[in-house]
């Protein structure tokens, strides 16, 4: 279905064609807002039939990539190339190719279920029995097929969502984008949702790439991109990323200053530390030795002390320096994961 | 696996048809609005009736001999000139609500979008601005079938021309109140200049030649030798239709400019 060239390519003549092996290629991607880099050179692929999540805190430029991919934005330099489509010079091409979930709510409320995607239908070229069928297809599929009279104003947050998902898959995309798709919802809908994207993937090998800022919702996916800042800090599989570290991360409470603790740490015992408010962060093999020694090389400086296997938010602390989520983030804090 | 429902272009017609009828699906499921939409133009004619007294009675003129026989075209253009553009906060709605946003990533052709809108909000106006030439006998007017059908062509023409106005105006816009502001800004001045208040032979030069600018003018001039055959019109019919024709074509190729432009921020 890629054999066509997409319109107005004649304007820079070697359109380069990903190889099979990517659904989306970022590259080089660069978006400037009037007074903020969002975006600084993102480059990586999504490959077919993958669940690949793209993990960062606010304002790490995730949602900017999302619009980007989703046609919605021009990026100020680089390309996103979608099913081997341009997403700035063909984007007639590629929003046929893609299906899109916004985290802000699409679904018409004043409309039945049945109506929001009949409507939906018509827009990607769907019209009749065979649209009929389809819906009932679909809403079936998201579990909502008796309530297809419903008015989506009556639907909990977590039928919305449903209809949100059903609204994307209707036409069949070959690639699925999703932003924070399980924003406001409790954890089972959550859960739900997930299951759902794993079917998808499995069954009907449809590529999905998913924004979200929660770790554990990152550890589902089959890759991962983590951006901070505008930047691609890591990529690769979850079990990837954590290997990198060395061993256990190990914390320490500092009673009183962390970074001459940190400095004094260091030295004494030749590792990098880690300053974090007033903790003091170690990556080290055989990690519950190491505590036993330090608590008893500084007696009194250390007011708790722990030892954890790496999580993903330790691959984000080791390549950024400081933590996922900063005391100020108060929006949405409450989601940050707790430390263990 | 078997991909029967597998998208392919959806032209112009069909999603336009959806983003139409969605938007008359919409105004009748909301109450109020469809009282809002029946009931002023009965209000807004009992306070000018009896405002302007027994000239309500009066009925047989020619439009000449009382105020409100003059008014009445007047009336009919404001009542459709604020139904039109105030139709498409429903734009402003669709991007806070999010609707608009999946109709962005649709491979929809941007003109189905500006028309399926700019034609529902038309839908809307037209209705309200014919409900209110019910009320036509009451000034005076009797009309035949074809004048009905004469008068129902211009309605449509001012509803759609300045619906896709209010389409331009709403798109970029992110908050109704802006909308508000930047729309009385034009409406009262366009309606004022309109002929609906004064004539345009007794105006000043220069007020005359704005008046002459002023597309409604045309309208209300059309309006006015539809419904009363012997009062004095400034325009034949047949240019005042032209014009209004040139308008709508001018205001939807304008709503079309504003929807078909791709940026570099934020949707919404």
């Amino acid at each position: 279905m890629v054999s066509k060239v997409p319109a107005f390519a004649d304007a820079e003549p070697e359109v380069v064609r990903p190889s099979v092996a990517a659904v989306i290629s970022v590259q080089s991607l660069v978006h400037r807002y009037e007074d903020r880099t969002a975006l600084n050179a993102v480059s990586f692929d999504v490959r077919p039939a993958e669940l690949f999540g793209l993990l960062g805190p606010n304002g790490s430029g995730k949602t900017t990539l999302f619009r980007i991919l989703s046609t919605l934005m021009i990026p100020t330099a680089g390309r996103a190339i979608v099913m081997g489509y341009d997403a700035v010079q063909a984007p007639a091409q590629v929003r046929r190719q893609i299906g899109v979930v916004f985290q802000a709510p699409s679904v018409d409320p004043k409309l039945t279920a049945y109506e929001n995607l009949w409507h939906q239908g018509h827009l990607y070229g769907l019209r009749g029995a065979g649209l009929k069928q389809r819906v009932g297809e679909i809403l079936a599929r998201v579990g909502l097929a008796d309530r297809a009279k419903e008015r989506v104003e009556t639907f909990s947050g977590g039928m919305q969502r449903r209809i949100e998902l059903a609204k994307g898959l209707l036409h069949h995309p070959g690639v699925l984008l999703l932003d924070e798709p399980t924003t406001g919802l409790d954890p089972g809908a959550r859960r739900d949702l997930w299951q759902y994207l794993q079917m998808l993937r499995d069954e009907e090998h449809v590529s999905v790439l998913v924004t979200t800022h929660l770790m554990e919702e990152a550890e589902r996916c089959d890759r991962l991109a983590i951006l901070n800042e505008g930047n691609l800090v890591a990529l690769g599989t979850p079990t990837e990323l954590k290997s990198e570290i060395g061993g256990d991360v190990i914390l320490l409470d500092a009673a009183h200053e962390a970074g001459s603790l940190a400095e004094r740490v260091r030295v004494r015992f030749h590792v990098e530390t880690t300053v974090l408010e007033n903790q003091v962060r170690i990556e080290r093999k055989e990690g519950h030795r190491f505590i036993t020694d330090v608590v008893e090389a500084f007696p009194g400086e250390i007011q708790a002390v722990s030892v954890s296997k790496p999580a993903l938010e330790d691959v984000f602390i080791h390549r950024t320096g400081h933590k996922f989520w900063s005391e100020n983030q108060d929006e949405q804090s409450e989601s940050a994961p707790k430390r263990r | 696996m078997a991909r029967p429902a597998s998208a392919a272009s959806a032209g112009v017609l069909l999603p336009a048809f959806t983003l139409w009828w969605r938007e008359i699906v919409r105004f009748y499921r909301q109450t109020t609005r469809v009282i809002g939409v029946l009931a002023s133009p009965l209000v807004f004619w009992l306070v000018i009736g009896s405002g302007f007294g027994t000239s309500f009675r009066s009925g047989g003129g020619p439009g000449q001999q009382h105020y409100l026989d003059y008014f009445y075209p007047g009336a009919l253009i404001m009542i459709v000139l604020f139904t039109s553009i105030f139709t498409m906060m429903s734009v402003i709605e669709d991007r806070k609500e999010g609707f608009l946003l999946s109709v962005l990533v649709a491979p929809v052709p941007r003109s189905a979008i500006v028309l399926g809108k700019v034609l529902g909000g038309t839908t809307l106006s037209a209705i309200q601005g014919l409900i209110f030439l019910i009320f036509a006998p009451f000034a005076g007017v009797h009309l035949a079938p074809l004048q009905v059908l004469l008068v129902a062509a211009v309605v449509f023409l001012v509803s759609f021309s300045l619906t896709a106005l209010g389409f331009a105006i709403a798109w970029p816009m992110d908050s109704s109140q802006a909308f508000h502001g930047i729309v009385n800004l034009f409406l009262i001045p366009l309606w004022l200049l309109s002929g609906a208040l004064f004539p345009m032979t007794g105006a000043s030069g220069w007020i005359r030649a704005l008046m002459h600018l002023n597309p409604l003018t045309y309208g209300v001039d059309a309006l006015r030798s539809l419904l009363y055959p012997g009062a004095p019109a400034s325009f034949t019919l047949s240019s005042s239709i032209a014009t209004l024709v040139l308008f709508s074509l001018v205001m939807f190729g304008l709503a079309f400019l504003m929807a078909n432009r791709r940026s570099k921020r934020p949707p919404a």
